[in-house]
């Protein structure tokens, strides 16, 4: 028998709908486990107890009084700390933003109180969601669940971490070059990053505005299809939110991959990949076969280009975006300062850790003048190149099936000085939000220390019915 | 030396819309710090700008009646500076794609006319506002301003004096009166004139080193700013000594303008397309629509105002300067049907009480319809033109009706025959002496003959009665 916790948000639905559970065990469960896990995991920077908890009568009441309740009502959910929660600390695991209380909520958090979802905290992430394996927080480390000597991934690694250590049963994270799907795999989860304007950004601090996408992370692709439902559509708040249809993802539930063409990218099956993970993806691209699939070699030329494109533009958006933290009107100030310049200066030299330090002064160079056509312009082209040479693989296909990652994850303190082998673990993920395509990551087995592997497929522009009937299917089939 | 002065002019003007340009706050002027603000305007974390569309349409309407080309296709993108006024860290502006572009206005000085260039006119967020706390020391930021909508008017160096100078600025402002886009209200920093100036000796091709004095908000400023300029300029080169690109400030009260920066400590704005922003793109039809809402433009009430109403040139030259002024003339003269004596009204008191007073046209103490009211009363015999002078004098006090000013104070013209002639008679009879000289041919003895019987009357008599009831009494 599972313990509560263990369970995933639909089984959980299904007990409340049968009376088997109430509302209030089940949050009390997941801050009981808190309380005992965290310490050593640490994916949570603020929890919300009481007002769960309160949260949860309210949910029960409308049971008990015999209510329809949707999917998510009453299921615990973990957010990352840059979505703005109002009344709630969203720090962006910041020094900057340790103690800034937003006035208002993200977009993807009214939609979810309405929809009854509990919040149960907010996730620790790599500072300003920049960063691989979420030690960039200012605040402290997440531990991978599945090894404690290992990082959960990032920079949404504390939402992927909850989900994975039965902390939450479903999170919110943000994926920006990879900050859902990297975690994800990771941590042997779900993780889906949705197509560029399919999830409105109103309320997600912002890194880099062209590429950040929210997205949900579970334990399954039906808890992945009811979070998508209740977060996507159209915001008037968000310019870049696509006016569209709204789409029943559950209606991809469906068992069945026949006749689907999948293409493998020969660029990313390349040195750059582990050994293991090469093999449990080829295990995976047989599975697909054996199931229906048809799976060739394809090409994405401009893939090597990808990483330092991604850099560049992901850099200029981050030194302009973060500018607003200056220590004027919110967020931290330093106390040693003479004129404005110090005010500006110092707040932001202590503000920041080194990582954010190194985009600004990466992003703030490539837009100078004098640098800006050779960098910044530049690769605005080869992004436009990466875009299309995605359109041109989905003239083919409706799949492209990748490793989510490089690598597994990695120990702890190993990367953490050197930012170009960290940024590497990016390798797979980023030229996916360049070219603004959904794309989700599956555990499709383990290494032989038992640390996860994860399968990444893509699919063109708001097509994630697609992904997850695909992504559905294979979870169905292969025992991981 | 003789020198040639080289003026190009950037005219930042709000536009009048109910709501800011990224949010739905209001862009109500005053109002207490801070009251107009939300998460969007005041940068907070995670919140995105969504264009107001209004915006849009009024700056589409300002190229227009500026004879510019619309974009079909244009951007907005991020203008990168620190400053605390500015809460996101950024303005968001147009850089090399605005809205409008290639406009022409014609300004006409001393009776030359002549074309001024527009380069462009973009679309851009205001900033907020600092207030230095006399108190404390400290500086205070009231973020009200913050995101209420901009244009920029950027003229091409084709001026080349202060009067064409504030003839330009005249001109647009007038403009942007008449197809409501702005209330263009200089006083309250609506309309804000940056000068970039430079000289060159006469017969010189290559231009001089130029300066920009920015936020001049009043056509004596623009004028005065511009002249301090120049003489420095030339005293600079006079010298032998060289003029730096910098930045200045106009100090109106003290009459001198300084230097804010030079180019050195100059910002890389590091402009880059707005990413929360999509393309603006507009169509034919939207555009063609625009155009068919456009008022009638100064140039065209001027020519009606000549042509039609018959207005001397300089009048109709200076009411349809003003967009509220010309209102003003319009309804009065609909009102009474007498547009000269309406126009000679306005050139003689409305401008100069509306000077006095320190107020707009449309806050006038007498209303348009309460000075077509007066002039009727002129036209149709009631009261005389002198008369007229001390009720409308008594109505700038007021505010009252000139109907209930002349019957309060019983101001009603006298041209009852019989009693005009009483007076006439006693006047004559008690002046011989001027009645010889007139007979001699001295003509100011009758005026000073009208003037007793004005006098005896109190100033009510009716002029043309007594005159001709006085000459009839002299011709006998």
């Amino acid at each position: 028998m599972k313990n509560i916790c263990e369970y995933t948000a639909h089984e959980i639905h299904e007990k409340y709908i049968s009376k088997e559970l109430k509302v209030v065990d089940v949050v009390k469960a997941f801050f009981n486990k808190i309380k005992t896990d965290d310490e050593k995991i640490k994916a949570y920077i603020t929890l919300c107890e009481e007002e769960a908890l309160k949260d949860a009568e309210l949910i029960q009441a409308k049971i008990d009084n015999g209510e329809e309740i949707g999917p998510l009502a009453g299921i615990p959910i973990a957010i990352k700390d840059n979505m703005c929660t109002k009344g709630v600390k969203t720090t962006c695991a910041s020094k900057m933003l340790e103690n800034f209380i937003p006035p208002y909520d993200a977009t993807v958090i009214t939609r979810l109180k309405e929809a009854g979802a509990i919040i149960v905290g907010k996730t620790n992430m790599d500072e300003f969601a920049m960063g691989g394996s979420t030690e960039h927080s200012a605040f402290f480390k997440t531990h991978n669940p599945i090894n404690l000597n290992k990082v959960p991934g990032g920079s949404s690694g504390g939402s992927a971490a909850a989900v994975a250590g039965d902390l939450a049963p479903i999170s919110l994270g943000s994926d920006t070059g990879g900050s859902i799907r990297q975690p994800a795999a990771f941590c042997g989860i779900v993780g889906l990053k949705p197509t560029y304007g399919l999830i409105s950004r109103y309320g997600l601090v912002a890194f880099a505005s062209s590429f950040d996408q929210i997205g949900p992370f579970a334990k399954d692709i039906e808890d992945t299809a009811n979070l998508l439902n209740v977060i996507a559509g159209y915001d008037e708040m968000d310019s870049t939110s696509a006016k569209l249809e709204k789409i029943d993802y559950t209606k991809s539930l469906i068992n069945d991959v026949k006749g689907l063409k999948i293409g493998v990218p020969k660029e990313f099956m390349g040195d750059g990949v582990n050994d293991e993970v090469k093999a449990a993806v080829k295990n995976a691209v047989e599975k697909f076969k054996a199931l229906g699939a048809e799976v060739s070699e394809c090409s994405l030329p401009a893939t090597d280009y990808a990483l330092p494109t991604y850099y560049i533009v992901a850099c200029a958006e981050a030194s302009s975006n973060l500018a607003r933290f200056d220590g004027i009107r919110y967020g931290y100030r330093t106390s040693n300062y003479e004129s404005l310049d110090d005010i500006y200066k110092n707040s932001r030299s202590e503000g920041f850790g080194e990582e954010v330090k190194r985009r600004i002064i990466l992003g703030t160079y490539v837009l100078s003048s004098g640098y800006y056509d050779a960098y910044y312009k530049k690769a605005q082209r080869v992004r436009t190149l990466v875009k299309e040479g995605y359109e041109k693989v989905f003239e083919n296909y409706d799949l492209i099936l990748t490793p989510t990652a490089p690598s597994v994850a990695f120990d702890v303190g190993s990367k953490v000085n050197d930012p170009l082998e960290m940024y590497m673990a990016d390798l797979m993920t980023v030229s996916i939000n360049l070219a603004g395509v959904p794309a989700i990551s599956i555990p499709c087995g383990k290494d032989k220390e038992g640390m996860p592997i994860g399968l990444q497929l893509i699919s063109k522009h708001f097509n994630e019915s697609t992904l997850l009937q695909a992504a559905y299917t294979f979870e169905k089939n292969m025992e991981v | 030396m003789e020198y040639e002065v080289i003026i190009g002019i950037e005219v930042h003007a709000e536009l009048s819309t109910k709501t800011k340009i990224y949010c739905g706050c209001s862009t109500e002027f005053g109002g207490d710090p801070n009251t107009h603000c939300c998460p969007v305007c005041t940068g907070m974390p995670g919140a995105l700008p969504v264009l107001n569309e209004k915006v849009v349409e009024y700056a589409v309407r300002a190229g227009l009646a500026t004879n510019s080309t619309i974009s079909r296709n244009c951007k907005q993108d991020r203008k990168n500076y620190f400053y605390p006024d500015l809460p996101s860290g950024y303005q968001i502006s147009q850089f090399d794609l605005p809205l409008c572009s290639d406009g022409k206005l014609d300004i006409t000085v001393d009776g030359v006319t002549k074309d001024i260039g527009i380069t462009r006119i973009h679309i851009e967020n205001d900033a907020g506002k600092l207030i230095h706390d006399v108190y404390t020391g400290g500086t205070l930021v009231d973020l009200n301003r913050a995101g209420v909508p901009l244009i920029e008017i950027v003229s091409e160096p084709d001026i080349r004096s202060a009067d064409e100078a504030v003839a330009y600025v005249e001109r647009l402002k007038g403009i942007l009166e008449y197809i409501g886009v702005s209330d263009c209200k200089m006083q309250e920093g609506s309309l804000r004139a940056d000068v970039n100036l430079s000289i060159r000796p006469v017969g010189q091709e290559k231009f001089g080193t130029r300066t920009e004095t920015k936020n001049l908000n009043s056509f004596r400023s623009i004028a005065r700013a511009i002249n301090f300029e120049i003489e420095r300029q030339k005293e600079i080169l006079e010298s032998g000594g060289v003029v730096y690109q910098e930045t200045r400030r106009w100090d109106d009260e003290k009459g001198e303008g300084y230097a804010m920066r030079a180019k050195e400590e100059a910002n890389d704005y590091r402009y880059f397309p707005e990413p929360d922003l999509m393309p603006i793109r507009l169509s034919e039809e939207y555009i063609q629509s625009i155009k068919e809402t456009l008022p009638e433009l100064p140039e065209v009430r001027y020519k009606r105002y000549v042509e039609e109403l018959g207005l001397p040139e300089y009048d109709a030259g200076i009411i349809t300067s003003s967009k509220l002024l010309s209102d003003y003339f319009e309804v009065a003269a609909n009102e009474c049907k007498n547009a000269k004596a309406v126009s000679n009204w306005i050139m003689t008191d409305i401008i100069r009480v509306a000077k006095e007073l320190g107020v707009e046209y449309d806050e006038l103490p007498v209303s348009a319809i309460q000075l077509a009211h007066l002039i009727a009363l002129i036209d149709n015999g009631t009261i005389s033109g002198k008369i007229a002078k001390e009720v409308f004098a008594d109505m700038v006090e007021t505010s009252n009706d000139p109907e209930k000013i002349v019957e309060e104070k019983g101001l009603l013209q006298i041209s009852d025959e019989g009693a005009i002639k009483e007076v006439v008679d006693k006047v004559i009879a008690a002046n011989p002496q001027s009645i010889a000289d007139y007979k001699a041919g001295k003509d100011k003895a009758l005026g000073f003959l009208v003037g007793q019987c004005m006098k005896e009357m109190k100033g009510k008599g009716n002029p043309q009665i007594l005159n001709k009831l006085i000459l009839e009494e002299l011709s006998k």
